[in-house]
């Protein structure tokens, strides 16, 4: 229950500062329509209508709330250092990962934004059709991939707290996560020795939940394997985090100077 | 059961060395020995000032205490709990100011900077609500906790870092450099503040470079220069142990050359520094114990233009400055 609130409250406070800059508010909201709009033009491009559309409206949305999470978790402990708060966070006498999960789930959250206006934008620009099957458990699939996102974000972010320079790694990473969590090209089309990795990847299977739920099959087995794989990275991260919190206490990173 | 009463922060022989790393490839760099081995204790309800000039190794010994450096050798505890083994046992018990103003969430407000912090320290929900209005009262903040930190200034930035590190009510307390920044008024209702903080019951550990500070505020000083502790006691012992007899303080317009030789050789004379200020210097002599140098060195200067000369006491500043000096 404590763990709970803390993380609701600190949720809450984390989306109240993200959503303050203007600047980044208004680049959250264009970069998605960006994207989703290079992509419906592809795909009109190529003639496909239909579920092959909505299908991209869905992975073109899960796209925004990946990337505005990928760019942001691995930049948010830098950020933290910057400000002097990242020593006051590792003083809580809480589990570390614990507290990464409100930050990054706040950017999911903020990501989640642009999953609308994408379906908005691919309605109202693309005429597409977004008739979803099963809208609760569409909804429910959203929730959950976005939680799904965050905690892949937590894993990125941790390693920033022992190496300074770790924020390079999410924009490293951001697009192969497109491609491998078949947010575009279906995982069948991928080379074999791709789809374990895929596999593992909680978003894949947010994603395949997403869409089930739109076309009216069930989603509930990707939902499993959903949070599951991510509940598996909280507990990777609790272990790797302590690991990286005394490293950074022995090599003095924890700070600036 | 008779319980001994044990000291609540004991320090021995705890020193740290850095090692910078430069480039790609991590070429070793430099090694920064920045505490050569301190040994301290302090007790509880205490309010014990590490002072020392910049970069004598104060932030480092309180990063090692409150766990967020490892220490490079030595021991140290706090209440009883080992700061390398038991570092959780002791994060909860301690809070940690320090100076500046960094350290807080700018977009927020200071409330919410507050509630945010009392949910990471793990204050029971039950109670956050009324501690966070107590510590804004505490620090006097109340009626402007609804607005952004962005806006507040130094000297409120600094009282709401001070409410933070109170909120789940630390036994001790950790205030690295506090005042670093603020005006003379918001110094001193921060020395109000720290003061009634260990009437309370907080045992309080204090670094500061302002010898005025700790003379006013600290039970026991230690002096720490170049990472050493270079002497430790009250206030007044340090007054005592310094070697230094009169002072004699004299405003010259343009001093010869060479005289500083000349007195500087003056047996009677420990020591001599001088400070320009304005078109004047100022000729700090101090003398052996039991000497009276003025004469010696008045007559040094002869010819020159004088302002003011004064003989007077050793003062704590002088007893810093030559411990500092022989480090
Ligand atoms: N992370 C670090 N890496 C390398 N050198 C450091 C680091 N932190 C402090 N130092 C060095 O250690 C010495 C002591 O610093 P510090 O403890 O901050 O002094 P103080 O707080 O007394 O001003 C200084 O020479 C400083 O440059
Ligand atoms: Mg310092």
């Amino acid at each position: 229950m404590r763990l709970l609130r803390l993380v609701a409250v600190a949720w809450w406070l984390q989306l109240k500062m993200r959503s303050r800059s203007a600047f980044d508010g208004l680049l959250s909201l264009l970069w998605p329509g960006f994207f989703a709009t290079t992509i419906f033009m592809m795909f009109r491009q190529g003639d496909a209508s239909g579920p092959a559309l909505l299908s991209a409206a869905v992975g073109s949305s899960a796209m925004g709330i990946w990337s505005a999470v990928s760019t942001t978790a691995a930049f948010a402990l830098q950020m933290e250092r910057r400000q002097g708060t990242l020593e006051l966070l590792v003083l809580a006498p809480q589990p570390f990962a614990l507290l990464l999960v409100p930050l990054t789930l706040s950017m999911a959250t903020i990501g989640a934004y642009s999953m609308v206006a994408t379906l908005l934008w691919g309605r109202i620009a693309f005429g597409i059709d977004i008739s979803i099957a099963d809208p609760a458990a569409f909804v429910l699939a959203v929730i959950v991939t976005v939680f799904a996102i965050g905690m892949l974000g937590m894993l990125i972010a941790i390693s920033s707290i022992r190496y300074r320079t770790a924020w390079a790694l999410g924009s490293a990473i951001e697009m192969p996560v497109w491609l491998i969590c078949g947010f575009l090209v279906a995982i069948n089309d991928l080379p074999a020795w791709v789809r374990p990795l895929s596999a593992v990847l909680a978003p894949t299977w947010g994603v395949a939940a997403m869409r089930a739920a739109a076309t009216g099959h069930s989603p509930w087995a990707n939902l499993g394997w959903c949070l599951l794989t991510a509940a598996s990275y909280g507990v990777i991260a609790v272990l790797v985090s302590r690991w990286m919190v005394h490293s950074a206490r022995a090599n003095a990173t924890l700070a600036l100077s | 059961m008779v319980r001994v009463a044990e000291p609540v922060i004991e320090v021995e022989e705890l020193a740290r060395t850095f090692h910078t790393r430069r480039g790609l490839f991590r070429r070793p760099g430099k090694e920064i020995e920045a505490v050569k081995g301190v040994s301290f204790a302090v007790e509880r309800g205490e309010l014990f000032g590490l002072l020392g000039p910049n970069g004598a190794g104060k932030t480092t010994t309180i990063k090692m205490l409150i766990t967020l450096l490892l220490p490079t050798g030595g021991r140290a505890r706090v209440l009883g709990h080992d700061v390398v083994k038991d570092a959780r046992d002791v994060r909860g018990k301690v809070g940690y100011v320090f100076g500046g103003d960094r350290g807080l969430y700018e977009r927020l407000s200071g409330l919410d900077n507050l509630r945010y912090f009392a949910e990471l320290y793990g204050v029971p929900p039950r109670e956050s609500k009324q501690r966070v209005g107590e510590l804004l009262e505490l620090v006097g903040l109340v009626g402007r906790e609804k607005e952004r930190v962005e806006g507040y200034s130094r000297g409120m930035r600094q009282r709401l870092h001070i409410a933070r590190g109170l909120l789940h009510r630390p036994q001790v307390l950790f205030l690295d450099e506090p005042s670093i920044g603020i005006d003379p008024v918001g110094a001193r209702e921060l020395r109000v503040t720290v003061k009634n903080l260990v009437e309370s019951g907080t045992t309080v550990l204090l670094t500061t470079h302002y010898m005025f500070e700790a003379d006013e505020l600290c039970d026991r000083i230690a002096v720490i220069a170049q990472g050493r502790i270079v002497a430790q006691g009250t206030p007044d012992d340090l007054k005592q142990q310094v070697t230094t007899g009169t002072v004699v303080e004299i405003e010259v317009f343009g001093l010869p050359d060479g005289v500083l030789e000349k007195v500087r050789a003056e047996p009677d004379v420990q020591s001599v520094a001088v400070d320009v200020q304005g078109q004047a210097q100022l000729l700090t002599v101090h003398a052996q114990p039991g000497a009276d140098v003025t004469q010696a060195v008045m007559a040094h200067l002869e010819g020159s233009r004088f302002g003011r000369v004064i003989t007077r006491q050793p003062t704590l500043e002088d007893a810093y400055i030559e411990l500092v000096n022989a480090a």
